[in-house]
């Protein structure tokens, strides 16, 4: 009983809500949304928001592989981009006037998603060898990355948009199974896979090491080196999923998808706990954090926000709820 | 009669942590103008006690008076301002600015422009900063950056900068333990005129010989209590020992029951890349044996003892266990070939600070416990680190707990554990007992000594000389990157190896 009387002193509540800052955060945002606009709760709205949740998971999780070993991918967003168009310009109807590849026949879809993934995978395998081997930081290197990435891929699309997807490539991101939408099982699919690496694996062991305590890994017989590299490529293949299914989802592509979403999925990490001083953050407080994003960005069209305005609440919702969270590992006096 | 005169008064002092008291009724007296050592093993409460002092924790019970007058500081900012300052044992200084920004940093010395803007008055600044630097003996140019000093001169520096705040109370925590003897002598010469001028100083340490010689008055603290305050005069080592752990220690060093063995560990003519580090080191280390090695501070053992663990770049030389040459490249290659290292920095190379004692003692080991190739099997990693934990008898909540909430002699256990799992033939143990309080320094020799009756081949750097003298079969010593001699247990003594020490200087 006296346990029970416990939890509702004040202190403790105060600590509770402190440590699950986050989840306080996103309840609040759905129920003062819910009241003022029950429409939000509706099963449309709601799979909407999951949907669009889904693509940004999979970004999320590949970034915080670099987040966790103390690195950071301002490349992410743009590698999305070349694994849309290489998606919309390879997968377009073959009776499709504008076709980007006139003479090009019908492909497979699980054969372009390949290509897709091999590009972006060797994208991610230059950012760590430059990482890895010619030590460059890995803000300045990606950050080069992602002007070179973007340049490529205009020229490559000839800075044009591409449209006419066929069927079955944007049935991946309008399909169901059952009654829930492929997309989302894709993203369960890759939070499962990200758990098992960061949880269950050497490599994933190795990554948090690393972002401990990098010379202490390195004496550990760690090789550091190879992890890191590791985890850039795994990050690239994340990426052209990604990219991928935006395109799938929007039924077309331009050099221009995915901008700025590495800055949304770092955001992301870091509101789900993925520390900014390396060596923590789990798939749970990384999906956290990209619920709490996408159904902040959801409410503030409900509630009538400008566009404009949207981003300012962004950025100042941003900055606060990494300042609660933060409290937790502030030393308690 | 001045000499009787209290300057800070901390009378019956608690505070408590969730599950933990941490000091219970403590009270400490300083006298002004006096050298006052503050003693007791990690976790006596001797840095909360401090903690308490300047406002970091807040008082559960007790008050705290200082030149007669009951103070509260909320901030070590505040007690500086009040005349306390604190020389911390990891100084921290800025490294590329210079002394006199480091030394007036939050208070530089201004002046106004146009009688509106106010700058800072570099001359003045630099004027003030020579005297200061005179005040410490330190013969260099203000306009240095502090990262091209020694730890000493920074420490200095820091020691200067507690002057010019004019403080009455200026603690250090553990001051000596990366001087050298020589810069040992300087800082002692520096406390006593700082004694002289009236200034009271509060001195933790481990190190019972240095306090012996430079403090009035020891208190002596165990389990967050107050145990007693004695006229340095008055103590023996023993005596302090006894009042620190709370029983007789009859033996610091266990006994030694391991037997040395064929020769296992050869090092032949190894050269560092870096020209003013080790060279032409040759020796042997038998299997069951420990082979200690001292020298002064800059002798270059750690560099040496990184070289053969594949973390330093090696010129030339050979290494080859049991009669076969090994090629190291890397640590990665020193573990497979059997060789483990504890390095000296545990903080800095040694735990994974945000990570699980699990993960800590699991991390060099893991490919041992992969499933299917990839899987690992938590459940035996789990067992892995319990069982350590109860081998070694860490003290620690549980295998989840952070490593970074574990003493310092915990979290050393945790990396030897971490190295035990590997099963290495040679162990290196680079200072294994820095800043261990002396009961776990004791469990740590007797797991190296256990270790080389299972014939393992032990090396230890140490730096202090009872310790190498206590476990050591052989003792070699070097000097300036250069093997002195080799010194067998028998005819090993304080004076050959100092001798030896400074054989090249």
């Amino acid at each position: 009983m006296n346990k029970v009387l416990n939890l509702f002193k004040k202190s403790d509540i105060k600590t509770t809500l402190i440590d699950n800052a986050m989840y306080v955060i996103l309840l609040t945002i759905l129920v003062v949304v819910s009241i003022l606009r029950p429409v939000f709760l509706s099963p449309n709205n709601l799979t909407n928001i999951m949907m669009n949740a889904s693509i940004r998971i999979i970004i999320a999780l590949g970034v915080s592989g670099a987040l966790i070993t103390r690195g950071t991918d301002l490349s992410a967003g743009r590698i999305v981009g070349v694994g849309a168009v290489i998606g919309g310009t390879l997968l377009q109807r073959p009776d499709y006037a504008a076709k980007f590849f006139p003479e090009l026949g019908d492909m497979p879809v699980v054969g372009i998603l390949l290509l897709a993934l091999t590009v972006t995978a060797l994208l991610g395998l230059i950012n760590g060898l430059v990482i890895s081997f010619l030590h460059v930081p890995p803000f300045i290197a990606t950050l080069g990355m992602q002007s070179i990435v973007y340049g490529l891929s205009l020229i490559y699309t000839k800075s044009q948009p591409i449209g006419g997807l066929k069927t079955d490539y944007t049935y991946l991101a309008s399909g169901r199974i059952g009654p829930v939408p492929i997309l989302i099982i894709i993203a369960l699919v890759m939070m499962a896979i990200m758990w098992f690496l960061l949880n269950q694996t050497k490599f994933g062991k190795y990554i948090y090491a690393i972002g401990g305590n990098e010379a202490a890994a390195e004496v550990a017989g760690v090789n550091v080196v190879w992890t890191k590299i590791r985890v850039y490529v795994l990050a690239g293949l994340f990426y052209g999923l990604a990219g991928f299914l935006l395109a799938a989802k929007s039924g077309g592509a331009t050099a221009n998808y995915g901008i700025g979403y590495e800055l949304e999925a770092i955001a992301a990490c870091t509101i789900g706990g993925v520390s900014t001083a390396g060596g923590v953050g789990t798939v749970q407080g990384i999906v956290s954090g990209v619920l709490i994003f996408e159904m902040l960005k959801t409410s503030l069209q409900f509630l009538g926000v400008t566009p404009d305005l949207q981003y300012v609440a962004i950025g100042t919702v941003i900055v606060m709820a990494v300042a609660i969270d933060i409290r937790k590992y502030l030393t308690k006096k | 009669m001045q000499h009787l005169d209290i300057i800070l008064a901390m009378n019956h002092i608690s505070k408590s942590f969730p599950g933990v008291k941490a000091l219970d009724d403590v009270s400490f007296h300083v006298r002004r103008g006096t050298v006052h050592a503050l003693m007791g093993e990690n976790g006596a409460g001797k840095s909360t006690l401090m903690k308490c002092l300047f406002g970091i924790y807040s008082l559960d019970a007790g008050e705290i008076l200082f030149d007669g007058k009951p103070v509260h500081f909320h901030n070590p900012k505040d007690a500086l301002n009040a005349g306390i300052s604190m020389i911390h044992q990891e100084l921290q200084p800025i490294p590329y600015r210079s002394i006199s920004e480091n030394l007036w940093v939050g208070r530089y010395p201004s002046k106004k422009i146009l009688g509106l803007f106010s700058i800072v008055d570099h001359k003045l600044m630099r004027t003030k900063s020579l005297e200061l630097l005179k005040k410490v003996h330190l013969k260099v140019n203000p306009n240095t950056a502090l990262k091209e000093l020694s730890v000493s001169q920074i420490q200095s520096i820091e020691i200067a900068k507690a002057i010019s705040y004019e403080s009455k109370v200026i603690i250090m925590d553990e001051p000596t333990s990366s001087l050298t003897l020589q810069e040992v002598e300087q800082l002692f010469e520096i406390i006593n005129n700082l004694r002289n001028l009236g200034v009271s100083i509060i001195y933790i340490s481990h190190k019972m010989e240095e306090i012996l010689r430079i403090s009035d008055e020891v208190t002596i603290m165990r389990d967050g209590k107050y145990i007693g305050t004695w006229q340095s005069k008055e103590l023996t080592m023993d005596k302090i020992i006894k009042n620190m752990v709370g029983r007789e220690l009859t033996n610091l060093y266990p006994p030694k029951t391991n037997v040395p063995g064929d020769v296992s560990l050869q090092v032949k003519d190894f050269t560092s890349t870096n020209h003013r580090s080790f060279r032409n080191v040759s020796f042997d280390v038998r299997k069951g044996e420990i082979l200690g090695i001292g020298g002064l501070v800059g002798a270059q053992r750690t560099e040496l003892v990184e070289g053969i663990f594949g973390l330093r770049a090696v010129e030339k030389g050979e290494i080859s266990l049991h009669g076969r040459k090994l090629n190291i490249k890397s640590p990665r290659d020193a573990i497979a070939k059997g060789i483990a290292l504890v390095t000296e920095d545990r903080r800095g190379n040694g735990i994974f600070g945000v990570l699980s004692v699990r993960d800590n003692v699991a991390v060099a080991s893991l490919s041992d416990f992969v499933d299917y190739h990839f899987k690992l099997n938590n459940r035996k990693l789990n067992k892995l680190a319990e069982d350590n934990i109860k081998k070694l008898r860490i003290k620690t909540p549980n295998t989840k707990t952070r490593i970074s909430s574990l003493s310092g002699g915990n979290q050393q256990k945790v990396i030897i554990s971490r190295w035990l799992a590997v099963e290495p033939d040679v162990f290196i143990l680079d200072e294994p007992t820095r800043g261990i309080d002396v009961g776990a320094k004791y469990e740590i020799y007797s797991i190296m000594i256990d270790l080389a009756k299972q014939g393992k081949t032990i090396i230890m750097i140490s730096s202090e000389m009872p310790e190498l003298l206590g476990v050591s079969d052989r003792i070699m010593v070097m000097c300036e990157g250069r093997l002195s001699g080799i010194l067998d247990k028998e005819e090993a003594n304080q004076e050959k190896i100092m001798e030896l020490a400074t054989k090249y200087m």
